[in-house]
């Protein structure tokens, strides 16, 4: 009982040790975010609470928390109540297998991957069940939307996690990282990781493919009904896996926390460093294309998923594997 | 299709040179002020926060003739007057709601004394409505604490009256 307890009670000193930077971090993106947003478009941005308007993120949720929640009379409330909880907590039990440093993992699972892949396609049903729940039309509409965006482009992401698996022969993150030493994924693969990079910003709905919760066709998508609290997890959520997919990606193409040159001054910085510089670029990059692009149609949407991203992935794994076998460099031999 | 075309879609050509203009853009200067530490100009007839004056000797402009009440659009303005000991009509009362308030500035062009004038001050928010409901002292002690500005900005713009 005495070390059932304490293993308990390191597990839980760890999970919150991961969890509370993931939180500050995922305030302080959504502050970065608008902050990179505005200097764009020659704004100034929020800069008045704290340094550099640090706490805006701060003291946007303390205000989410005191403003009254709203239940739609007609909705079903305990999915209404359910949909936040759930689009949060997949957003964050994901962070589990991310691998900060060598031995810096949470969970060092085998199939690590696959976890995140099957965590990441279950977050759709936040969203379905928020839409779904409040019973009104510009939700309902929301949610078919972003279901519909979402499995179409969970599809790609998964050939392109073939690609880059490929090359590795394992499924553990750590393995992933590991194999990059010599070369990052990003130059053998780099259409892929551009491909990766559109994806994950269909996946996350951001702009230019945040359909969900275009406000000029869909008041607010999903998130119409919702207010106070709700709305600060839906968006809790929505920015903790944004930033999740920024750390998927520097972990599958970029690296992990691998230094990008293996001499001295490089070296020698700490390995989570590297990883929350490169979860930073990317995540710059994101904000960056979320200040010039212009929104899709639905059905350019949907073509670039389907009739363009699939054939051309599926056709470079094939073009990755015959290389890999004709030169014989096969993992695991 | 084109070749360029394709060409040009396969490599986003587009889409890189709109993600380097933003690059550039982001370290230019901003075109917005530091608005609550920089403020923007304001004109001579700005309209904002209204006023009652005084005359250089300390007494009420305001002859109660109830121009502005009965000018006044949304009907904001609420006056009562009486004649004082020499003989003189003056307000006893002089209400504004200025949650009722459009801000059209007829009342200041009503008035045949520029007592009620519309000052350059646009940020009088409150906690409470009831703060909102502005009386005649506070009118008055608006125009005290405005006075240097109110009268500057009714002789600037005289020539044009």
């Amino acid at each position: 009982m005495d070390s059932y307890f304490s293993i308990l009670f390191s597990e839980v000193y760890k999970i919150i040790f991961l969890l509370v930077p993931v939180l500050v971090s995922v305030a302080m993106i959504v502050w970065l975010d608008r902050r990179v947003w505005a200097f764009v478009q020659k704004r100034r941005g929020p800069n008045v609470v704290g340094p550099f308007g640090l706490f805006q993120s701060l003291a946007d949720a303390l205000k989410y928390i005191f403003k009254e929640i709203i239940i739609p009379a007609s909705s079903n409330k305990l999915v209404f109540v359910l949909a936040p909880v759930v689009t949060m907590t997949l957003a964050l039990i994901s962070w589990a297998v991310i691998p900060f440093g060598e031995d810096f993992v949470l969970a060092d699972i085998n199939v690590g991957i696959l976890y995140l892949f099957a965590v990441s396609s279950l977050g759709v049903y936040g969203i379905i069940m928020g839409g779904w729940a409040s019973n009104s039309k510009y939700p309902f509409l929301g949610a078919i939307r972003s279901a519909a965006q979402m499995v179409s482009y969970e599809v790609s992401i998964g050939v392109i996690i073939i690609n880059v698996l490929l090359c590795v022969g394992s499924l553990n993150l750590s393995d992933i990282v590991m194999a990059q030493q010599n070369l990052w994924f990003v130059i053998p693969l780099f259409p892929m990781f551009v491909i990766f990079f559109i994806s994950a910003l269909a996946e996350t709905n951001r702009p230019p493919f945040d359909l969900p919760e275009a406000e000029a066709e869909l008041v607010a998508g999903y998130q119409t009904e919702y207010s106070g609290m709700m709305y600060a997890m839906f968006w809790l959520g929505e920015y903790a896996n944004i930033l999740l997919m920024c750390a998927m990606g520097s972990v599958l193409f970029l690296g992990g926390w691998l230094s990008p040159i293996d001499v001295f001054p490089f070296n020698a910085v700490p390995g989570p460093f590297w990883l929350i510089f490169k979860i930073l670029f990317l995540f710059i990059l994101f904000a960056l294309v979320k200040a010039t692009v212009p929104r899709y149609r639905y059905d350019q949407l949907m073509k670039l998923g389907w009739k363009i991203f699939l054939p051309f992935s599926l056709f470079y794994v094939v073009l990755t594997s015959s290389f890999l076998l004709y030169f014989d460099l096969l993992p695991g031999k | 299709m084109k070749i360029s075309r394709l060409l040009k879609t396969i490599f986003m050509i587009d889409f890189v040179t709109g993600l380097l203009i933003a690059i550039k853009e982001t370290f230019k200067t901003k075109k917005t002020i530091n608005y609550p530490f920089e403020k923007g100009s304001l004109g001579t007839r700005s309209r904002g926060e209204h006023a009652l004056r005084r005359y250089p000797n300390g007494e009420e402009r305001c002859i109660a003739c109830k121009l502005c009440e009965a000018v006044c659009p949304a009907q904001a303005i609420t006056i009562e007057s009486k004649e004082r000991d020499d003989g003189s009509r003056k307000t006893v009362r002089y209400d504004i709601d200025m949650l009722k308030c459009i801000y059209c500035g007829l009342c200041e062009e009503s008035c045949p004394v520029d007592a009620i004038v519309q000052g350059p001050n646009f940020e009088f928010a409150t906690e409470t409505r009831e703060e909102l409901y502005y009386t005649k002292e506070k009118l008055l002690e608006n125009g005290d604490r405005w006075e240097n500005i109110l009268a500057a900005n009714i002789k600037a713009d005289n020539s044009h009256r």
